[in-house]
C-alpha cells in the first residue's frame, strides 16, 4: 500500500495532486448531519408535493416510503464506500477509484448539476417567500423576486468561500429551527398539544387514487425530492477530523431524521390542505408546511414556518454550494477539467474558484427556468447517480472483498441494498418518462455528447495512474 | 509499461473547455422548453358545467378549505380539474430504454478500457 496520510492537516492528503495547501480537516459528525439533512430538509418545506399532483396524496405517501428505501440503500452503500474515500468529490472519486475516469466524470456532472438546480430552486423559492411576506405585511404590488434570489446565492457563495467550518456551523444551526419547526407544527395541528385540526378522511373523500396505481408510480418522480441529496454527506470527506466514524454516522442519522420529517410533513399537509391545492407546486401550494401553518389560525405558527421556510431554502442552497463546488474543485485537481478550478484559497482554505465559477451557473438556471422544470434536472441527475451506486459497490465488493481494505462501515446484506436500489431506479426512471420523456432523453443525450467530447478529447490532458490516490492494494482481476 | 505524459494545455484551450461544457449544459435543459417539448402540462378536459363546489366534485370540507385558502368556485376550477396525461406510445418507452441502455454501456466499456490503463500505470504491469 502507499504511505499516504490520509487525514493530513498540510497536504492535501490524496496523493500526488501537486497542491501544498490542502483543504480544512475541522467538522465532526454533526457537521456532516447538517450538511446531508440541511441540504435534503428543503425537499419536505417545498417540491414533494409534486408528487401530490402526480397521483394523489395516498400516493405520495407511498412514494415518500419506497423513495425512503431507495435512499436507505443511498445511504447504506454510500456509508460503507466513502469511509474508505475520504476525499473530495465524494461519489466522483468512489468511481475514479472503482469503476474508471469516464464513469467519475459523468458521476461529477451529476453532482454539480443535480446541486446547483438544487440551488437554483432553493433560491427561487426563497425568491417566493420574501414576496409572500412582502404581501402579508402590507405591500400593495407585486414584489420583484429577482434581487431576493440574486442576493440569496451571492450571500451563501460568499459564506462558502470564507470557509467552510463557519458555512457548516450556520447549516447546523438554521437545520436545526427548520427540523422543529415541522415538529412543533405536527405536535400544535394534530391534536397532541390542543386541539387537532386534521381532516384527512374528510379531505381524501372521492380522492383516494385519482390516476389509479399508474399515479403512484408516476409520483415516484418527485417521491426523491423527500430526500434528494442526503449523499452530499460524501462530499465533506477530506473535510472531517475522522471520515471513517463521522461519514457514516452523520449519513446514517441523516436519512434516519429525514424518514421522520418526511412523514410527519406528508401527515400534517394531507390532512389540512386539498390534493389538488397540495400537489399544484406552482400555482397552488409553493410552500406546502407554510400554506398548512396559515390555515392552522395561529400567527406564531405562520411566522415560525416562515422562518423554518426560509432557513431551510437557504441551509440546502448553502449545502448545494458547497457540495458542487467540491466536485467541481475535485474534477480541476484530476484535470478531468481545467486544472484552474483545482485550487484551495491559500487563507480560507476553500474551492475559491469553484465556488465563484458556479455562481452564474445557479443564477441563469434560477432566473430563467420554471420550478419544476429545475427540479425535474436535478432529480434526473441525482437519479443518473443512484443508478451507477450499485454498480459502483458490486464492483467495490469484486475488487476488493472485505479482507482486503478495512471499511469504517461494512452495510448489511450485501448486494440485497444494490439490487432494490437499481430496481426502484428503474422505477422512477419510468415516473419521469411518464411526465418528462423529452426531457429525460434530451438529459441523457446530452451525458452521451459530453463522454464522447470527455474521452476523444479532455481525457488526454489527464495523467494516468496519477488520479489513483487511495492507498488501496492493485484491485482484483486486473 | 511507458508512464502517459499529458500534454499541457493552454489558458485559451482551457477556457474554451469550460465554454463548450456550459454551453451544452444550458443547452440540455432550455433547448426543450424553447421547443415548447418539456412536457408534464395539465390541462382541464372534462370542464365542470356549472360553477359549484358540488360540480366541482368537493366536499364540504374541501370546500370550506378552498374557501379558507381564498378561492370560489370560479378561481378554483383549473386548479381543481386539470389532470395530467399519463398515456405513452409503446416505441417511446422502447426508445428511452434504449437510450438509457446504450448510455451505461458507453460509459461503462469506455471506462473499463481507461481504467486498465490507470491500474497498469499505478501497479505496473
Amino acid at each position: 500500500m502507499a504511505d499516504v496520510d490520509i487525514t493530513s492537516q498540510t497536504m492535501d492528503g490524496m496523493g500526488p495532486h501537486g497542491t501544498k495547501v490542502g483543504l480544512l480537516r475541522v467538522l465532526g459528525p454533526a457537521h456532516v448531519w447538517a450538511l446531508g439533512v440541511g441540504i435534503v430538509l428543503v425537499g419536505e418545506y417545498m417540491g414533494w408535493n409534486f408528487a401530490v399532483g402526480k397521483g394523489g396524496a395516498y400516493a405520495a405517501l407511498i412514494a415518500c416510503w419506497f423513495a425512503g428505501i431507495l435512499y436507505s440503500c443511498v445511504a447504506m452503500i454510500d456509508s460503507e464506500v466513502t469511509s474508505t474515500v475520504a476525499s473530495a468529490g465524494g461519489q466522483y472519486t468512489q468511481a475514479k477509484h472503482i469503476i474508471g475516469p469516464l464513469m467519475a466524470f459523468n458521476v461529477g456532472l451529476y453532482l454539480v448539476f443535480a446541486y446547483t438546480m438544487l440551488e437554483a430552486a432553493n433560491a427561487i423559492t426563497a425568491g417566493y417567500l420574501f414576496s409572500v411576506v412582502a404581501s402579508m405585511t402590507g405591500h400593495a404590488a407585486e414584489l420583484d423576486q429577482r434581487p431576493f434570489i440574486i442576493l440569496v446565492i451571492m450571500f451563501l457563495a460568499w459564506l462558502n468561500y470564507r470557509g467552510v467550518l463557519a458555512t457548516l456551523t450556520f447549516n447546523l444551526v438554521i437545520t436545526a429551527v427548520a427540523f422543529c419547526a415541522i415538529i412543533v407544527l405536527f405536535l400544535s395541528t394534530s391534536g397532541v398539544l390542543g386541539g387537532g385540526i386534521m381532516e384527512h378522511a374528510a379531505l381524501f373523500e372521492g380522492h383516494e387514487l385519482p390516476y389509479g396505481w399508474i399515479g403512484v408510480l408516476a409520483a415516484m418522480h418527485f417521491g426523491l425530492w423527500y430526500y434528494l441529496g442526503i449523499e452530499g454527506t460524501t462530499q465533506a470527506a477530506e473535510e472531517v477530523r475522522s471520515p471513517a466514524r463521522a461519514l457514516p454516522f452523520g449519513t446514517l442519522a441523516g436519512i434516519m431524521t429525514l424518514l421522520i420529517a418526511a412523514t410527519l410533513t406528508w401527515y400534517v399537509c394531507s390532512g389540512i390542505l386539498p390534493w389538488e391545492y397540495l400537489g399544484d407546486g406552482v400555482d397552488g401550494a409553493v410552500a406546502p408546511l407554510f400554506d398548512a401553518a396559515r390555515l392552522s389560525g395561529s400567527t406564531a405558527l405562520v411566522w415560525l414556518l416562515g422562518f423554518g421556510t426560509l432557513f431551510a431554502t437557504l441551509a440546502s442552497a448553502n449545502g448545494c454550494i458547497n457540495d458542487a463546488s467540491r466536485a467541481w474543485f475535485a474534477m480541476g485537481r484530476d484535470k478531468y477539467l481545467p486544472g484552474w478550478f483545482g485550487a484551495v484559497h491559500p487563507r480560507y482554505r476553500t474551492p475559491y474558484r469553484a465556488i465563484v465559477f458556479l455562481v452564474p451557473i445557479a443564477l441563469i438556471f434560477a432566473l430563467g427556468a420554471p420550478l419544476d422544470q429545475v427540479i425535474t434536472f436535478s432529480i434526473l441527475s441525482g437519479l443518473l447517480g443512484y443508478t451507477f451506486m450499485p454498480l459502483n459497490i458490486i464492483m467495490f465488493r469484486r475488487k476488493w472483498p472485505l479482507e482486503t481494505i478495512k471499511r469504517g462501515y461494512e452495510h448489511p446484506f450485501h448486494p440485497i441494498p444494490a439490487i432494490t436500489l437499481l430496481t426502484l431506479c428503474g422505477v422512477t426512471f419510468f415516473a419521469v418518462f411518464l411526465g418528462y420523456g423529452t426531457q429525460l432523453v434530451a438529459m441523457i443525450g446530452f451525458y452521451i455528447v459530453v463522454s464522447l467530447w470527455f474521452h476523444f478529447w479532455r481525457y488526454r490532458f489527464v495523467n494516468r495512474g496519477a488520479q489513483f490516490t487511495m492507498p488501496w492494494p492493485k484491485p482484483r482481476g486486473y | 509499461m511507458a508512464r502517459y505524459q499529458p500534454p499541457k494545455q493552454g489558458k485559451t484551450s482551457q477556457l474554451i473547455d469550460v465554454v463548450v461544457l456550459v454551453v451544452m449544459t444550458i443547452g440540455a435543459l432550455f433547448v426543450p422548453l424553447w421547443l415548447n417539448m418539456a412536457g408534464a402540462a395539465k390541462s382541464v378536459t372534462n370542464p365542470a358545467t356549472e360553477a359549484t363546489w358540488e360540480a366541482l366534485g368537493q366536499n364540504a370540507a374541501q370546500a370550506a378549505k378552498y374557501e379558507a385558502l381564498g378561492y370560489t368556485p370560479e378561481t378554483a376550477h383549473d386548479l381543481i380539474l386539470a389532470r395530467f396525461d399519463y398515456g405513452f406510445s409503446g416505441m417511446a418507452l422502447l426508445t428511452m430504454v434504449a437510450v438509457i441502455l446504450l448510455y451505461y454501456f458507453l460509459i461503462l466499456r469506455f471506462s473499463e478500457v481507461e481504467y486498465r490503463e490507470v491500474i497498469s500505470e499505478k501497479f505496473g504491469e
